[in-house]
């Protein structure tokens, strides 16, 4: 096609902030989540020194409710779910053997989205009206009667952007599992990481529209005076807690099923094995998945939903243990009799499986409802979901940066300094949040600001506190190791780890353009171990070398980002600087929508990398 | 795999499911309609929450007029028709008949939406405003995200009706179309259970 030579390739910033490639974008989220990561653990370590003696004053009432707010809105929306949305797009495509993801363009858009709406929810600290009624925001806390000032509307407004991208974001990587797979790649050859971030995806799609109908709501009470929460003209408290919470409960699995995939990925690698029971472990992920919509009302127990309510959702949340414990035992009978490596990534993740049982048997003793009573708002329940989500999730993602690390950057992190990351990380970790249950069944309420002298909680909340600093010093060590890995060449071949079993291990590190310059055939689970078993030195292609469709590089998805961006901040200050403010919101809107009919009306018939450059490509590798 | 690769040969009686993309495009589709499905869902749920909350405003039973949502409905429905014509003459590739029956859609649509405006306009003379009651406010909201969608909709279809116009009927356009009728039919369906939960339940419950 003669036209299909004119697209421009761009170069430095301008790449960046066009790109529509996968293992770009992955990038993108990985260093957008971790910038946030580094504020939301900032939040903490303030929370932690704040709570290191009785009643000090480090900071104020006010600032400590912000603090506690927007360290879990970071934490769980700009952290964590970015972070893995980056291992997703950078390895998803590259373990099912596919060149792109199905929508290059939306990719890019979910991004774009999620780091506008992650960037206007933390300008609210430069202009002083920080979210401060908890990251779950309950009515009526959060509304216009006890929060006068802009805090909730940043939360309602940024969620709302960053949960478009998100959703999205979703979407893609389905249609890319189900319809983008290599020959031969089948559902039930595909890796775990592969199959976990599927189910993740489905939650997705499933829980996030939920959030954003009460994101709606609250943000229409706000805004237009509704009264969805307000109790004084009809409206029901207890309603944004249920709608809350069925999508909150399913977010807890979106966020560890991922981290599930990188554990089993990692075991498997380095115990040289193959994953044990992997139909078994299929099984439990779809099974996690579906029961994950069932007990959202057990973060309502104290709620008075009533007896049967709460023994429905206190069974079902029980359930939930029999496809985990399934998983664990698979990791364990993954190792037995391996010839395990202790690399950094296989340690996060050995270390990992007692750590997650650990949150997981607290998770089943808060189960019990009329145990919940007393655990409830207590620090137990912050013990608790610190060790899934950090003991877990954490563990998981610093697994999967060692172990994918060479795979996205050509360059092995420094085993050497990672050790020390564990080391530090691992012990403070439990240094923090083990005597956390301790405090919360002596009765120290989550969320309090300051306690007194003499009640036995002084000593656990100091440990607690030096065990956060030592976490801290173990992301610091991460950081410096990533800086001085970055200053070193590219020398990470193909399989670094030796010991690779999936597709994304046959191509180059980091990966071309491309991807595949042939589309391998797949032959059996952990593909590529199967080859190397059978002494082959590379996998079997289904189609001669030549020229491959690429998608063009695009502006749009920044700008649709920006003016969701601008008319958020138009429609927030509405009601205080009046019409202006209405039309700036509706400027914005009117960017976005823009962009949107331009890409419609736009055809983008893409570009092909010419056969001589993926010769030369291979030349140079060779 | 190139997206242009039918248009110089024969357009293929699916089109839009010639290419990967468009493939893709109709996967997607489906589960962002599966998305809508619980968006709409926890909206209802709101509305079946909040609906007896009338505090001093109207009624369900005082408000609701059958004759207006009935000729509503009407138009609705018929448009959700009449988008299955526009896919059978793409299926024929006569283009001209595809523009024609898009037209009727949008024309149904419009008027359907005409409707709701004055019917909400009509509303708050009543004394129904947004923030009368929990009633009203999640009875805006509700029928409003619909109103949203068709308003969405229409848009949607009179661009791709443009691109028809200027381009023709090819593998690009023809996914656009398909994904439009699954869209309209989809807001059908929502408006269906509207009439059930709102109005009829409304006027009767």
């Amino acid at each position: 096609m003669a036209h299909a030579h004119t697209v421009k390739r761009h170069t430095g910033i301008m790449d960046w902030l066009t790109t529509v490639d996968h293992k770009k974008i992955g990038i993108l989220y990985m260093l957008a989540g971790g910038i946030f990561f580094l504020i939301g653990g900032l939040e903490a370590i303030l929370i932690r020194l704040q709570l290191m003696y009785p009643q000090s004053e480090v900071v104020s009432a006010q600032t400590y409710n912000e603090l506690i707010t927007m360290h879990g809105t970071t934490m769980i929306f700009l952290a964590a779910m970015p972070m893995l949305f980056g291992f997703m797009n950078a390895i998803i495509p590259l373990q099912i053997g596919a060149r792109d993801v199905a929508y290059p363009f939306v990719n890019a858009l979910g991004f774009w989205t999620f780091f506008f709406g992650g960037l206007l929810l933390n300008i609210s600290f430069f202009v002083g009206s920080v979210p401060d009624a908890g990251w779950t925001m309950y009515a009526p806390l959060s509304g216009t009667t006890h929060t006068e000032h802009f805090g909730t509307d940043y939360y309602v407004i940024g969620l709302q952007i960053s949960g478009i991208g998100t959703l999205i974001g979703g979407i893609n990587f389905l249609v890319t599992i189900i319809n983008m797979r290599a020959p031969g790649m089948t559902f039930m050859r595909m890796p775990m990481f592969t199959w976990a971030s599927f189910i993740t995806s489905a939650l997705i799609l499933f829980a996030f529209p939920a959030l954003t109908v009460g994101l709606a709501a609250l943000m229409f009470d706000r805004l237009f005076s509704g009264n969805f929460f307000d109790p004084s003209a009809g409206g029901n408290v207890v309603l944004w807690e249920h709608i809350f919470w069925i999508f909150g409960h399913p977010e807890v699995y979106i966020l560890i099923l991922p981290a599930f995939g990188i554990i089993s990925e990692v075991v498997s690698t380095f115990s040289r094995k193959r994953l044990f029971g992997y139909s078994s472990m299929v099984f439990a992920t779809i099974l996690i998945g579906f029961l994950g919509f069932m007990v959202w009302a057990h973060h309502m127990f104290t709620t008075g939903l009533g007896p049967i309510a709460n023994a429905l959702f206190s069974v079902a949340t029980m359930l939930i243990a029999v496809p985990t414990g399934i998983k664990i035992f698979n990791w364990l009978f993954t190792l037995w009799g391996g010839s395990i490596k202790f690399t950094v990534a296989n340690l996060f993740a050995i270390g990992f499986i007692p750590t997650f049982v650990m949150g997981g048997v607290t998770g089943v003793m808060l189960s019990v409802a009329p145990a919940d009573y007393q655990y409830h708002d207590s620090y137990f329940v912050v013990a608790h979901f610190h060790y899934v989500i950090v003991g877990g999730l954490i563990m998981g993602i610093f697994a999967g940066l060692h172990y994918w690390w060479p795979k996205m950057f050509g360059r092995i992190l420094s085993e050497k300094l990672g050790l020390w990351t564990f080391w530090t990380f691992y012990i403070g970790f439990h240094l923090t949040f083990f005597v956390q249950h301790f405090l919360g069944l002596l009765g120290m309420p989550r969320r309090i600001w300051q306690y007194l002298d003499g009640m036995g909680l002084n000593e656990l909340n100091f440990i607690s506190t030096i065990g956060a600093l030592l976490m801290g010093v173990g992301t610091i060590l991460l950081v410096i190791n990533i800086i001085i890995t970055n200053s070193k060449p590219k020398t990470a071949s193909n399989d670094p780890w030796e010991d690779g079993r999936t597709l994304e291990w046959t191509i180059p590190s980091p990966a071309p353009e491309y991807n595949f310059a042939q589309t391998p055939l797949v032959r059996a689970y952990d593909a590529w171990w199967e080859e190397k078993m059978e002494g082959n030195t590379k996998m079997t292609p289904v189609e001669p070398i030549g020229p491959i469709h690429m998608p063009s590089p695009s502006i749009l998805p920044f700008f649709m980002g920006l003016g969701l961006f601008i008319a958020g901040f138009g429609f927030m200050y509405a009601r205080e600087l009046g019409v202006v403010s209405l039309v700036i919101g509706i400027a914005g809107l009117a960017i976005t929508f823009i962009c949107m009919g331009l890409r419609s009306w736009i055809d983008d018939h893409g570009f092909h990398i010419e056969e001589e450059e993926i010769l030369k490509d291979q030349g140079v590798k060779a | 795999m190139s997206s242009h690769s039918h248009v110089e040969g024969q357009l293929p009686h699916e089109p839009e499911r010639a290419t990967l993309e468009g493939r893709n495009k109709i996967t997607g589709f489906w589960l962002f309609l599966g998305g809508e499905t619980v968006l709409f869902g926890t909206l209802f749920a709101a509305y079946l929450t909040l609906r007896g909350q009338v505090m001093d405003g109207p009624t369900p039973n005082e408000l609701f007029d059958f004759l207006l949502v009935a000729i509503a409905t009407a138009l609705l429905l018929t448009s959700s028709l009449t988008s299955v014509f526009a896919l059978q003459a793409m299926h024929k590739h006569d283009t001209k008949g595809l523009l024609a029956w898009l037209l009727v859609t949008v024309v149904l649509g419009a008027a359907f939406l005409g409707l709701e405006i004055y019917e909400f306009n009509h509303y708050v003379h009543l004394g129904h405003k947004f923030s009368t009651s929990a009633f009203s406010t999640s009875f805006y909201t509700l029928v409003g995200f619909h109103g949203a969608h068709v308003a969405f909709g229409l848009l949607w279809a009179v661009l791709i009706m443009l691109q028809l116009k200027n381009r023709g009927l090819n593998t690009t356009t023809a996914p656009k179309v398909y994904l439009f009728g699954m869209y309209w039919h989809f807001i059908d369906v929502v408006w269906v259970f509207i009439f059930t939960v709102v109005y009829l339940m409304g006027k009767v419950g």
